[in-house]
């Protein structure tokens, strides 16, 4: 499945990101075949309302999970309605870290 | 007069102005006080009153389900996120909702008409036979305080001694009840934080082009900072209010200054006059 992570950079070696309004990058990784697509975050300097929006962009990507830190309230709506799992990537130092405890199933879901 | 009282620094004794302003006055000629602090208004609690209230609103989007095709462009041209595009269905967050209209102009299929929501409200009494209140109050947990202000002032009207209290700080709330006033007295007290933040202030109102004069309040007679500064800026130093247990005492009891230390009442009408004085005006 599709799965994105909150990172500061675009690499599996760049630190994850706690925020996910807010994050510099959404990295979409595919567990299947291990194909990674950084996408640079536009609402990165928004003013406000960036939390469905960022929602919106990665339900558009078609991911079936999001790992980032703590998610405010609107953007948790949008995650539901769109079906995604959140996951919580505490203890992962950077995207590959994430990758592979959530491949692992190590990682702690969060409830919506 | 349209008098406002700002401050910059929060706390310093707007309202504790504004309302023992209104009372004096209001011996003598008849006066609208407005509190457009509409985030934390506290001016009806000097002055307890039978009021009426009536809704203050903006309009918002209605999605009609049936017309909608899950086009998207709603949610693309929403500027504040408020509306989000999935694949099988529309979210929408009031209160994101600027009420700008847009998406409503954007629809190609016409799904999207208003309705409108409520963001707070407008409380109108009078505590004295020559003074109204005017209270505007945002609902909790909204965030559109300026439509209230707004909604405030134009209950006021546009005539006549009005006093406005305004919020402390200087960003769009300050702004909109400044706007259209004749004078602004802009209360400080001598302390570092209360100049710093009264620069700040009266840039807003030199910018705006609102006279301005300055009250120290709760001063320990140490104000030279203050003093130096009004200098410098030709601003008149309107009235010094001391630094004083009683005076505190009687404001948190919700009391007016001038009603418990009659003395008080020359200087608060000394004040308006020097107020109208800032405006260039003439006695009536």
């Amino acid at each position: 499945m599709k799965i994105c992570i909150t990172a500061q950079g675009p690499a599996p070696d760049s630190p994850v990101e706690e925020r996910f309004g807010r994050a510099p990058y959404f990295v979409m990784v595919d567990t299947k075949t291990g194909e990674l697509v950084a996408v640079k975050n536009p609402f990165a300097d928004g003013a406000g309302g960036v939390g469905p929006k960022a929602a919106g962009l990665v339900a558009e990507h078609k991911a079936g999970a999001l790992i980032s830190g703590p998610v405010g309230g609107n953007a948790q709506e949008v995650l539901s309605a769109a079906g995604i799992a959140r996951y919580s990537s505490q203890g992962c130092a950077t995207v590959k870290d994430a990758l592979d405890a959530f491949v692992k199933n190590s990682l702690e879901k969060n409830g919506d | 007069m349209k008098l406002a009282v700002a401050s910059g620094k929060g706390g310093t004794g707007k309202t504790m102005v504004a309302a023992n302003l209104a009372a004096v006055l209001a011996g003598t000629e008849p006066v609208t006080l407005v509190d457009c602090d509409a985030e934390a208004p506290n001016l009806h609690l000097f002055f307890p009153a039978v009021s009426t209230s009536r809704d203050v609103t903006l309009p918002v989007p209605v999605i009609n389900r049936e017309l909608c095709t899950m086009c998207g462009k709603c949610a693309e041209f929403c500027q504040y996120g408020a509306l989000t595009a999935l694949a099988d269905r529309l979210l929408f967050f009031p209160e994101l909702c600027h009420s700008c209209g847009g998406c409503m102009l954007i629809c190609p299929d016409h799904a999207i008409s208003e309705e409108k929501k409520r963001i707070g409200s407008v409380t109108l009494a009078t505590p004295a036979r020559q003074l109204r209140l005017i209270t505007g109050r945002l609902d909790i947990g909204g965030s559109q305080v300026v439509p209230v202000i707004r909604a405030a002032k134009e209950a006021a009207g546009p005539g006549g001694n009005i006093i406005y209290d305004c919020a402390p700080g200087t960003s769009c709330p300050v702004v909109e009840t400044l706007e259209g006033c004749d004078a602004c007295i802009l209360v400080t007290e001598s302390t570092p934080s209360g100049l710093h933040d009264l620069r700040l202030a009266f840039n807003v109102t030199a910018k705006l082009g609102v006279p301005a004069g300055v009250v120290i309040n709760r001063s320990d007679g140490n104000d030279q900072p203050v003093l130096d500064f009004c200098v410098e800026q030709d601003l008149d130093v309107l009235l010094i209010i001391p630094f004083d247990r009683e005076i505190a005492a009687i404001q948190c009891g919700g009391h007016l200054l001038a009603r418990e230390q009659p003395a008080w009442e020359k200087s608060f009408l000394a004040l308006w006059q020097k107020c109208r004085a800032l405006t260039g005006r003439q006695a009536p």
